[in-house]
């Protein structure tokens, strides 16, 4: 008990892992291999899920700094160690995480039809990819967790994903693998400076922080180095015009890739910036601000106006993803308490939202077999419940007050039009555009007649469908009535990551 | 205490809610295990229609409670505050989820919840036809809900709370008969619509919070009131019009109206309840709340006025036209709204809040009696395939009776009164002007005449409906009772406004401050007001002449065929919008999509084309399964580079 109460950290991330490894023993065929499996994967992943209570529990809400911190040397002559710590920052992404995975698993069930034993394995392998990606307080080992990440969900969609899936996991693969090589370099730059300055080479994170990087405008090595971490990030967030690999990852990935890729995986370009890109390069973030808000002001209105005409559900959720995490770039960028609180808590309330939207969406599409708007048609009278399930997680991303989502967005604009009026007041028509897209498709799919055949006799969700989305409801109300539960852990967190990061800034908003 | 008051409504939405939730999964099981064809589930209103009256009706009895402790107490601190819990804090914006009651939102609250019993009783009758009475209850009761939280927030986060729940509400209640993708349209037109507005709310907020460090009522009015003269022109009348962005969404004002006559699609009780009596005053009722702020901006309050006139000529103009019963009522609703904006505009806001109150009796009671009508005639709503109800719907007829001469504005009806003060102060006020006073009298006439047009041909003359095939019959006891005491209301309900006595005005007097006595003669008063009665019986004059059947009225329209097709078509208002906004913006996202997005971005990104052709030749070779084999090689490249940069940088 006392190992693993100094351990919790290391259990939490390598308990799915050697999980799933237990299971590749177990015989593949026969008829309970389906079972068998997705029990396996779901005790692993409830088990994941009861660690990260005991840290929820167990943290303090006080400290601003690393907690349940671990430490082993691993390259020692290149300061490299295993550690791992969790501040307020990344202890809600990993809460995220465990509580998304049970629910993604339960709702694999019926999701794919072959080789149960890879699929599951490789989803319990991804867990804990992302959680370690978000405790380790390393940063080279941050680079390997998020390269090992790429791996079982390159295969979730190569392997089950839909009929263009090679092309489509493909892209996503290059797409990261191009940013994240800048990224290495410049992690080793970082760490040779340690080596200049303080005479070792170091990738603790903490260390890197004191590292002094010269900044003078744009080719100057703080502004590079700035944008190497940048690139890699905001692909992966993804940034306009750097979003084209999610379309297609989300339209070919099975539904548990998609909810992933959406819950998790984008989050890790936010968690990116402010663990890394922001403190280590405060200058060259007050000298790209405005870059960053234009971007992300463009993101969320050219998101959300493709969103609008595709013909495909699973696209248009995916092109509102662009939009909704283009506020969590403007949040981040307005650099002051509000907007960067917001940012973070969007990131959350897009992980419920969306990770709830791909959910419904691939129930339906499991009865269906596709995913044309046009295919459907008054589903709300063969669906009542699925339709009030529908209609609740829509509210959510559309961020109506009352719900998670609100939250986020109000806090977001807020911060942002401290920061800079025009950014804010462009952003907010996004307000009214995301409402246009989701009610417009939901009008489609949910209102009017049945117009299809095929959909007249549609069974309503089963009680297995209903306890995948029963924990996502509570969460969007809870979490968009009871926010400070959340912002207490995060509060320090964020205090210190704003001092950090704009120390370049005078805050005269935030001053005064 | 005060939180039970939409507390109530809540606790009633979620046991309606719930019962509905689990009947609606049974019935489809059941469904499925007889294997039957479609076979519609009629549900009994009662239930759930008596849960969500007993709701909203323990609301009334809370907010009247208060009314009567708020009475006991001295003007300067006559409130009731109720503090729940930190709502969001971050730095230095904070929101605590906290309640308010004063002499403004008690008078709100009471209206809401007393006319919403009302509404509540009536619809237990009126959707006992229904399949899903528990759903509609469920909404009733979160609309209830969410107009409480908006009159009730402390602050102006809490009230845009509500604004967004009410607009939700509406949203549900117009689409709510789903199924007729017209009706769906409609309720998302009005949702799109107010969030026009809302961005307008928002943005009011920010500036406000960047200007004054809060959001908070009391608080911000003693900050405004400190820095009052050194406050920028510029930035106030920004506030003030970014806000009223917001109320022209809420409160179907010119540019934003377009939606109200559309949500006529919901059940009528919603369009009594929602689109008449107490959603559509929110505007009102921010403007009044922030008279504080609003009043330091001339520009503002001039646009305002403005607006609130122009809008009310416009509409009536509209209503002249209609032949749907509930349209024209439609029309009607956004043009004496407009007169509660113009009233608003000119400083008079005690004479807006006012009309509200008697607004939300006559044309709740208009729009209940209308659906006493629609259900009586089996859902025909075209009058001029009315006719002669006089006889077959007695208690219906006397009902709107006196709904109709309270909106004509005769005295001693309650609409009377406030509309002259409104007419007395765009007239007498330091804001106000002739021209302004000119345009609501001619509205004032147009309102009684349209208005008698549609009394006229609905219940006066002869049938012109087929009497073998269509049965009238009156309408249930259940929906006639409250009729009754909404007409009692609307007839009396003026008293509490009578000019120089004027109730009203005093009770409000902490919220908005007391009117100096104009120095106007009393004289001029007493013509103005008589101008008035003979305009609105002029206008009933006239509408009795004309519509005495249709011939006249025929010829009208032949000889202004240009005029009229203009006034029908709402003068092409929505196809204008829909040239000018929606198919460019369209099309511009189409363009987007395709020109953009798959032709530009993409084309660039995949110009590592070759590459990733090749590469996905060569990892497919991966795909049998060799992870480690692929974890191995991506460790292997990750040591490679590292040895490379390091010796290389060394």
């Amino acid at each position: 008990m006392d190992w693993f109460n100094q351990h919790l950290l290391t259990c939490l991330v390598f308990v799915p892992l050697v999980w799933g490894l237990v299971s590749l023993a177990f015989p593949a065929q026969g008829e309970g291999a389906r079972k068998l499996f997705f029990a396996w994967a779901l005790v692993g992943s409830v088990i994941a899920f009861a660690i990260s209570l005991v840290l929820l529990n167990q943290y303090d809400p006080h400290g601003a700094e690393f907690q349940f911190v671990e430490k082993a040397p691993w390259i020692v002559n290149l300061g490299i160690h295993y550690q791992l710590g969790l501040d307020g920052l990344s202890l809600w992404l990993v809460m995220l995480t465990t509580f998304l995975m049970p629910i993604v698993i339960l709702a694999s069930l019926l999701a794919v039809e072959e080789k149960f034993k890879g699929y599951f394995f490789l989803l319990l392998f991804l867990e804990s990819g992302m959680l370690g990606a978000f405790v380790v307080t390393d940063i080279f080992l941050f680079y390997v967790f998020w390269e090992a990440m790429l791996i079982p969900m390159y295969f979730l969609i190569g392997v089950w994903g839909g009929k263009q899936r090679i092309y489509a996991a493909m892209k996503f693969f290059l797409y990261t693998m191009v940013g994240s090589l800048l990224m290495l370099v410049a992690i080793f730059y970082l760490s040779y400076q340690h080596k200049v300055q303080f005479g070792a080479f170091s990738t603790d994170i903490l260390s890197l922080y004191k590292v002094q990087i010269p900044f003078a405008g744009f080719s100057s090595p703080q502004a590079l180095l700035f944008l190497a971490f940048a690139l890699a990030f905001a692909i992966k967030v993804p940034l306009f015009p750097l979003h084209t690999w999610l379309p297609d990852a989300h339209v070919q990935a099975p539904t548990s890739g998609s909810v992933i890729l959406a819950g998790v995986l984008l989050k890790m370009g936010g968690y990116g910036f402010m663990r890394f890109a922001f403190p280590l390069f405060p200058q060259a973030v007050a000298y790209f601000q405005v870059t960053f808000l234009t971007l992300g002001s463009i993101a969320i209105i050219y998101g959300a106006f493709v969103a609008m005409v595709q013909p495909d559900i699973k696209k248009l959720v995916a092109y509102s993803s662009v939009s909704h995490m283009g506020y969590v770039i403007i949040g981040l960028f307005s650099l002051n308490a509000v907007g960067v609180t917001g940012a973070y808590y969007q990131m959350l309330n897009h992980g419920i939202s969306t990770g709830g939207l791909f959910l419904l969406v691939g129930m339906i599409y499991e009865r269906r077999h596709t995913r044309e708007i046009s295919d459907f048609g008054g589903i709300t009278k063969v669906m009542p419940v699925f339709a009030v399930a529908f209609m609740i997680i829509t509210l959510s991303s559309i961020a109506l007050p009352g719900t998670n989502g609100f939250i986020g967005e109000f806090m977001i604009l807020l911060g942002t039009w401290k920061a800079n009026k025009a950014a804010a007041v462009v952003s907010g028509f996004g307000v009214i555009f995301g409402a246009i897209y989701m009610l417009w498709m939901f009008q489609r799919v949910m209102f009017g007649k049945v117009t299809h055949e095929a959909n007249r006799h549609l069974k309503d969700l089963s009680i297995r469908e209903m306890a995948v989305l029963a924990p996502l409801i509570v969460a969007v109300f809870a979490m968009g009535i009871f926010p400070m539960y959340f912002f207490n852990k995060l509060e320090p967190s964020i205090d210190r990551f704003i001092q950090r990061s704009a120390g370049a800034i005078t805050f005269s908003s935030d001053v005064r | 205490m005060i939180a039970l008051i939409p507390l109530f409504p809540l606790i009633g939405f979620l046991i309606n809610g719930i019962i509905y939730l689990v009947s609606a999964s049974r019935s489809l099981g059941a469904h499925e295990h007889a294997g039957a064809g479609h076979h519609e589930h009629h549900a009994s209103a009662t239930v759930p229609g008596v849960i969500a009256t007993v709701a909203i009706f323990a609301a009334f009895v809370v907010s009247a409670l208060t009314f009567f402790d708020l009475r006991g107490m001295p003007e300067a601190s006559r409130f009731v505050e109720q503090n729940l819990f930190t709502w969001i804090k971050a730095g230095d914006f904070s929101v605590d989820l906290a309640f308010r009651i004063d002499s403004l939102s008690t008078l709100f609250t009471l209206v809401i919840t007393g006319v919403g019993t009302l509404i509540h009783v009536y619809s237990i009758g009126y959707m006992g036809h229904d399949a899903t009475p528990g759903k509609f209850f469920a909404y009733l009761n979160l609309f209830c809900f969410a107009m409480l939280v908006l009159v009730m927030g402390s602050s102006l986060p809490i009230v845009f709370f509500g604004w967004e729940g009410v607009g939700l509400c509406s949203y549900l209640l117009i689409g709510y008969w789903y199924t007729d993708i017209e009706k769906a349209k409609a309720g998302k037109k009005a949702f799109v619509v107010n969030r026009i507005g809302d961005l307008g709310f928002l943005l009011g907020m920010f500036l406000i919070f960047t200007t004054f460090g809060t959001l908070e009522f009391t608080a911000l009015r003693e900050v405004v009131e400190k820095m009052g003269p050194s406050l920028s022109a510029g930035v106030l009348t920004s506030i003030a019009l970014f806000l009223f962005i917001g109320c022209t969404g809420k409160s179907a004002q010119i540019p934003l109206f377009i939606w109200l006559p559309d949500a006529m699609a919901g059940p009528t009780p919603v369009s009594a309840l929602i689109h008449a009596a107490t959603m559509v005053t929110s505007g009102i009722y921010m403007l009044t709340r922030l008279s504080f702020l609003v009043e330091l901006s001339p520009v503002a309050m001039m646009v305002i006025a403005v607006t609130g006139g122009l809008t009310a000529f416009f509409a009536a103009t509209i209503a002249v036209t209609q032949t749907d019963i509930k349209k024209i009522l439609a029309y009607s609703t956004v043009s004496q709204l407009g007169y509660m904006f113009l009233a608003c505009g000119v400083g008079a806001f005690s004479a807006g809040v006012f009309h509200v109150i008697t607004h939300a009796f006559f044309k709740a009671l208009l729009f209940l009696g209308a659906g006493s009508v629609i259900h009586g005639m089996h859902e025909e709503q075209d009058i001029l395939k009315m006719g002669g109800l006089k006889s077959k719907m007695p208690q219906t007829y006397f009902i709107f009776l006196v709904g109709w001469l309270a909106i004509c504005g005769v005295p001693p009806f309650s609409g009377f009164f406030s509309k002259d003060e409104i007419l007395w102060m765009t007239f007498s006020s330091a804001h106000g002007s002739v021209l302004l006073w000119a345009l609501a009298a001619a509205t004032a006439v147009m309102t009684a005449f349209y208005m008698t047009r549609l009394f006229s041909l609905t219940f006066l003359g002869k049938p012109r409906f087929d009497e073998k095939k269509v049965h009238v019959h009156e309408s249930p006891m259940a929906m006639i009772a409250p009729l009754m005491t909404l007409a009692l209301l609307s007839a009396v309900g003026g008293f509490m406004g009578i000019p120089h006595l004027n109730w009203i005005e005093h009770w409000l007097s902490p919220i908005v401050g007391h009117h100096a006595e104009s120095s106007t003669s009393p004289a001029l008063e007493w013509v103005l007001m008589a101008v008035s009665v003979a305009g609105a019986g002029a206008g009933i004059f006239l509408g009795l002449r004309f519509y005495k059947d249709l011939s006249f009225s025929a010829q009208l329209k032949a000889r202004w065929t240009g005029v009229h097709k203009l006034l029908t078509n709402k003068w092409y208002v929505d196809e204008a919008y829909e040239a000018v906004f929606v198919t460019p913006l369209h099309g511009l996202a189409k363009g987007l999509w395709s020109k953009f997005d798959v032709a530009v971005i993409d084309r660039i990104v995949v110009g590592f084309g070759y590459f990733s052709d090749w590469s996905g030749q060569a990892l497919r070779v991966f795909q049998t399964g060799s992870l480690q084999f692929y974890a191995l090689v991506l460790l292997f490249g990750v040591v490679c580079s590292v040895g490379y940069l390091i010796y290389g940088l060394v």
